[in-house]
């Protein structure tokens, strides 16, 4: 049997698990792989529960991935009604166009794609967001659901800085351990380490001035 | 002297006498830069974490950064002796994401270099896990002479043996000629005689099953839980094959059959991998019959300036190691907002360490060999 639709999907979910709060997120692109966004209290039994599930069986977490999202800043035209000082003095009403800035705060993302080995269909795509890009850049770990998920997981803290929590290993991966920054965020900005080479000057060698001429 | 035997069996070593061994990153049995940090308790593994990112050049922003176009080549130097697999991953996921068509007979040229590749890896593969066996030599040059025919092939299609950067989302970059189809079936003809006498070389060989019979056992369960893809994954007894679950491209129209292992162990994971070029052999001979004549790219496609809608995307093909996908997310511009590689190599090193518990170090050798890594594809 093929996998129901990512609406039925969460209405089995949010029956299943229950208190879980589960989104459906739509994907503009004709591959039509829509994913579902987990709260992260009931993240963890959401997984389970699709683990588990007799007729789904998602069994295999194929690909988990992190996803940088920058703070945006929307700005829109508004028209507003405002009292006017004219230079004699007299008020009036006029209408006035401001710029309004809506700021959406930043955040990162960890992509779960599960396919199911046993009843061979997939993808159903779980997304996770974080509170923001900073400290409270954490989420819970599905690598006790999914084994595959723990060098990913590892992966997508050591470029990404999402901290795992529940993760029985979480240590950088692919850069060194005393490395700071993470490297696939966005708004990474690599070293400097293009440093001008300078030759050793030797006394006598071609343009010092110790070279003598004759 | 049946005494001293005995008692050697039963030779514990004292407590606390535990070794740490840091094998590599040079390690010649490696295939790379990559180290096993052991933990040795005479010579029984008690702990085994891997340790890579050696050749980590961040290739997923580097994509990133430019057009989807010029990712391509970069694909080609994940698994970097498996380019053609690699491109086609890509291009499928790019197709996906922007709804792109791809001509008949491009689909056939793309299965017969994804199969020609498929051969000569497993050849390598076993060539180089027979060698760290101590096979020294024999094996890995008659792998390499019949790697060395299908790479003198994509040499004289796309003009690289090893970076081909052939395939292109919509259909492939050049088309083939009939000579070039001939010369591939010739090739294919004698490639049934070179199975046979690779596997005929060591299959009932008296070592090699001592080494590898119920050495690196990895039992169905983990496997599935861990996300190991491929070979490995259907050597412990997993019917999945992305050719026959997907059929992307046009594999559901080439009859062949999912070799399956039963016990998980390294002489399994060999078998299947002597077992997959037989059925590699069956497709190859299938295309080769049915190919058509047509053109061999979508010609509406833009490859420069592609601007997909936004939304998102996941590809994966069967690849001689696993299950390769390509992640890509687009915000409509010209480059990938995200764009992520499943690498199967470094997802099937995840239960490296529990396949290794309990055997000798020497073993552990062989294990790492059967499971099939490329540091480029692992590190990117």
């Amino acid at each position: 049997m093929s996998l129901p639709c990512p609406e039925e999907i969460k209405t089995q979910i949010e029956a299943g698990v229950p208190g879980a709060a589960v989104s459906v997120i739509a994907n503009g692109s004709p591959s039509a792989q829509h994913s579902l966004l987990l709260d992260h209290a009931h993240a963890r039994a959401v997984a389970e529960f699709l683990r588990d599930h007799a007729e789904w069986r998602l069994d295999y977490c194929s690909l988990m991935t992190g996803v940088d999202w920058l703070d945006a800043e929307t700005s829109e035209k508004v028209k507003v009604k405002k009292v006017v000082k004219a230079a004699d003095g007299s008020e009036s009403e006029q209408e006035v166009e401001e710029v309004r800035k809506t700021k959406k705060p930043g955040y990162l993302e960890a992509v779960y794609h599960l396919f199911s080995m046993e009843k061979k269909h997939g993808p159903v795509v779980l997304r996770m967001r974080t509170r923001d890009r900073g400290d409270g850049a954490r989420l819970p770990s599905l690598t006790p659901v999914w084994r595959s998920a723990e060098f990913q997981e590892r992966e997508a803290f050591d470029l990404y800085g999402i901290v795992f929590e529940g993760h029985p290993d979480l240590r950088r991966i692919l850069m060194w351990d005393g490395f700071v920054d993470f490297p696939m965020r966005k708004d990474y900005v690599p070293p400097v380490d293009e440093v001008p080479v300078v030759a050793p000057q030797r006394p006598g060698a071609p343009g010092t001035s110790s070279e003598a001429r004759r | 002297m049946r005494d001293a035997v005995a008692d050697l069996a039963v030779f514990e070593p004292e407590e606390g006498e535990i070794m740490e061994v840091s094998m590599g990153p040079h390690h010649p049995s490696t295939h790379g830069v990559f180290r096993m940090d052991v933990k040795l308790e005479g010579e029984r593994v008690v702990r085994l974490k891997p340790v890579f990112g050696y050749l980590h050049r961040n290739h997923e922003k580097i994509a990133e950064h430019g057009a989807y176009l010029s990712a391509i080549p970069y694909t080609d130097r994940l698994d970097y002796l498996c380019s053609m697999t690699n491109n086609w991953g890509y291009v499928l996921a790019v197709e996906k994401l922007a709804g792109i068509a791809v001509p008949e007979r491009a689909e056939y040229i793309r299965v017969i270099v994804a199969e020609l590749t498929r051969f000569q890896n497993h050849a390598g593969l076993v060539g180089f896990l027979l060698q760290d066996m101590g096979a020294s030599g024999t094996p890995l040059m008659y792998a390499f002479r019949e790697r060395e025919k299908v790479l003198d092939l994509f040499e004289s299609l796309s003009g690289a043996r090893m970076m081909c950067n052939y395939m292109r989302f919509g259909g492939v970059r050049v088309d083939c000629s009939a000579a070039w189809l001939a010369e591939v079936r010739t090739l294919v003809g004698r490639l049934p005689q070179f199975v046979d006498e690779f596997e005929n070389l060591l299959r009932v060989n008296e070592i090699l099953m001592a080494r590898t019979q119920g050495v690196g056992v990895l039992p169905r369960a983990l496997a599935i839980n861990a996300g190991v893809t491929g070979p490995m994954l259907r050597a412990s007894g997993v019917n999945y094959d992305i050719r026959k679950v997907d059929h992307y491209g046009i594999y559901d129209r080439f009859h062949f059959r999912v070799p399956m292992g039963e016990h998980g162990d390294v002489y399994d994971r060999y078998m299947m991998r002597l077992l997959e070029m037989r059925e590699t052999v069956k497709i190859l001979e299938q295309a080769l019959r049915d190919i058509p004549a047509g053109p061999v790219m979508d010609p509406k496609v833009r490859l420069r300036g592609l601007r997909p809608k936004a939304g998102e995307a996941y590809g994966r093909i069967e690849s001689p190691k696993g299950e390769l996908g390509f992640f890509l997310i687009s915000d409509g511009t010209g480059n990938p907002y995200r764009y992520r590689v499943r690498p199967p190599s470094m997802i099937n090193l995840t239960i490296l360490e529990d396949m290794c518990l309990g055997e000798n170090i020497a073993d552990a050798v062989i294990i790492l060999g059967s499971v099939d890594i490329v540091l480029g594809e692992v590190d990117r």
